[in-house]
């Protein structure tokens, strides 16, 4: 059995165990792939093909409705910023402070430290 | 009647009422230090593999993010600290609660040990063993208001092909795991298990959309 049909059972038990379903609350897409490659195959994940990965899921997570998932808009930043793209960076730590408010302390130290430079 | 016929009458009504009221956890503190958002710091490594911490890293972020809690972007969140002089775990976790109050503006972090991690050889098999204990930690107070295990084994030789019949749930067909690295799956059901576990996982946090944060159990 491959280990993601392993996962995706128990995950499923572990879920549903619950007693009531739940849908889930955001759409994942390639986000922590993309966090798994980056340290283990980062041949696989070099910042172009993050960034439109990432870009693709947002597109496809608007196109359907549903939530991008906590820290993904501050990683795409994060590797905009690291390519010099200083704008785009700064449009997505925005959005994540706009969609998580929690992220506020810390993106707010980021930006401070992008317009420094 | 028998100590043990006692047990036994006893064990299916343990098991039925598992999803009404069970609390042999202290969920007292955590109620009370109920965090909103959660840094996930790359775990200290006691295993031989040197990969694990990343590995681990890399299949957190969803069940905890799920269960209803902001979770900081943990590659950034490794990245910065590296930029800031903190080259691996050890460093990152010598780091006060303070600080990382003061710069993350994190209600709790979740600080992790792997203890084993690996394929371990039997005779006509392998496992895929992951063991790792977890401390949920408020950063205003100090106060440990979590503390758990991620542990799983995946054996070769033994099938859960009965379970493949069950429904595949929306969220996680979307994951597709092409990476040959048994550990990578096995750390995603252990940290599944740690944190939705019914007795000892995390409560339901504040963006958790079934009940209000912290009052269902």
């Amino acid at each position: 059995m491959r280990p993601f049909a392993i996962f995706a059972v128990t995950a499923i038990a572990v879920l549903s165990s619950g007693c009531a379903q739940r849908t889930p609350l955001y759409r994942w897409g390639e986000y922590e792939s993309l966090v798994y490659d980056m340290y283990m195959r980062p041949g696989k994940a070099d910042p172009t093909t993050q960034i439109a990965k990432l870009n693709e899921d947002i597109e496809r997570a608007n196109a359907e409705g549903q939530r991008v998932p906590p820290g993904l808009h501050a990683h795409l930043g994060y590797l905009y910023y690291g390519q010099g793209q200083l704008d785009a960076a700064y449009e997505q730590f925005t959005i994540e402070k706009t969609l998580f408010p929690e992220s506020t302390v810390f993106v707010d130290g980021v930006l401070a430290r992008m317009k420094k430079q | 009647m028998s100590r043990i016929s006692r047990l036994l009458g006893l064990a299916p009504v343990l098991l039925t009422a598992a999803c009404a009221t069970m609390e042999p956890h202290d969920y007292t503190a955590y109620r009370e230090h109920m965090p909103r958002s959660i840094l996930v710091l790359p775990p200290l490594n006691e295993s031989v593999d040197v990969n694990a911490s990343y590995v681990w890293l890399s299949t957190i972020t969803m069940p905890v993010a799920e269960r209803g809690y902001y979770v900081f972007p943990v590659a950034v969140v490794d990245a910065f600290m590296k930029d800031n002089g903190l080259p691996g775990p050890d460093e990152m976790h010598s780091v006060s609660l303070q600080k990382l109050r003061e710069v993350f503006g994190a209600d709790a972090v979740l600080y992790v040990v792997i203890e084993d991690w690996g394929q371990k050889y039997v005779v006509l098999s392998s496992n895929t063993v992951v063991r790792a204990r977890a401390r949920l930690v408020d950063t205003a107070t100090g106060v440990e208001i979590w503390q758990g295990r991620a542990d799983f084994t995946e054996s070769s030789s033994s099938g859960s092909s009965d379970l493949l019949t069950m429904v595949i749930s929306a969220a996680l067909e979307q994951i597709i795991d092409s990476t040959a690295d048994a550990t990578h799956g096995v750390a995603r059901q252990a940290n599944y298990l740690m944190v939705y576990d019914e007795r000892a996982g995390f409560l339901p946090g504040p963006r958790s959309p079934s009940t209000d944060a912290g009052d269902s159990r």
